[in-house]
């Protein structure tokens, strides 16, 4: 239940911010529309200070929360062909279930393709297996990257938020 | 129709979402594995075993399908329409966009996850798989870009 209504938050923003528009998010390749970098960047900021104030304060507990694992070249490679993929399609795996559930018929065949694509490479991970579990790296965050504090990493990626906002707002 | 909402504002809104997932879950948002989770219902071989014991990503997908048709609905933005550029045919946009979906499948499984659930919720905890992940996703976008140049202008 809670997952559902988290569900209906997230895609209620995602269309609130016009992201179920295929050609809008492919303005972003275009230096057209910056909404997807916009959205993604204030959304990355918001949580990632709202998480670290809140662990500060004692509310969230920041080691029970999951930290996505690292894997570098799967997660290279995979980035890759996921962008190739989110340029065809004008939509990510999220975007485009809001782009088919406010009548879009790209967004259906998107969702379609992904059922086609996960479905695929799953039959297929024989071939891959190998690569998908080579150089792992275990929860690894930036502020063990650079070693400096987490407070430092956070500062630092809201500065280069703050600058990337600055220079779109002074191209449109 | 309603005009879209400022993109800062949409995005802060968004951040506070995943913010009250991390809260009320212990875990951020995600996409891609619903499909991996829809699928372990037909078969939980090899891959898909990873899948067969939790619908968590599947109930949420639910409601985003949920969130996005209501506030589609509430801003009188719902018609049934294609997406397309001024170039391309509706069965062609059709097509593009089933194959779009396809390569991004591909490369959510590799990736362990897409947009939602390794860029955006790694991309707040820090991860630098994420970061990678995005870095790597935008620039093959924007190299391909102007090979796919006749999709969108």
């Amino acid at each position: 239940m809670t997952a559902f209504a988290i569900g209906i938050a997230f895609g209620f923003a995602l269309e609130r911010a016009g992201l179920g528009d295929a050609r809008k998010l492919a303005g972003q390749f275009y230096c057209t529309d910056f909404t997807v970098l916009k959205v993604l960047f204030t959304a990355i900021v918001t949580a990632m200070l709202g998480a670290f104030w809140l662990a500060r304060f004692g509310v969230l507990d920041l080691a029970s929360v999951y930290v996505p694992e690292t894997f570098l070249a799967p997660q290279l490679a995979g980035g890759a062909i996921f962008g190739v993929g989110f340029l065809l399609a004008g939509l990510c795996p999220g975007t485009s279930c809001v782009a088919a559930a406010s009548g879009r018929g790209d967004g259906a065949m998107v969702l379609l393709g992904m059922f086609a694509g996960v479905l695929l490479t799953g039959l297929g991970f024989r071939a891959i297996a190998t690569f998908y579990e080579s150089t792992a790296r275990g929860a690894w965050t930036l502020p063990e990257l650079l070693d400096v504090p987490r407070g430092t990493a956070i500062a630092m990626i809201v500065a280069i938020a703050l600058g990337t906002f600055a220079l779109v707002e002074r191209r449109a | 129709m309603k005009s879209y909402a400022d993109p800062y504002i949409a995005g802060a809104g968004l951040g506070l979402v995943l913010l009250a997932s991390f809260v009320l879950t212990g875990r951020g948002l995600g996409a891609s594995g619903a499909f991996g989770e829809a699928i372990a219902f037909f078969t939980r071989d090899g891959f898909f075993a990873r899948y067969a014991s939790d619908h968590w990503l599947l109930f949420e997908l639910a409601g985003v399908l949920t969130g996005g048709f209501l506030s589609a609905l509430f801003a009188k933005r719902l018609t049934l329409r294609v997406e397309r550029g001024p170039a391309v045919s509706t069965r062609s946009r059709l097509a593009i966009a089933f194959a779009g979906g396809t390569i991004m499948g591909i490369g959510a499984v590799l990736a362990r996850g897409c947009t939602s659930g390794l860029a955006l919720t790694g991309g707040a905890l820090l991860a630098v798989g994420s970061w990678v992940f995005l870095l790597a996703a935008f620039a093959a976008a924007y190299l391909a870009a102007p090979l796919a140049r006749r999709i969108w202008r």
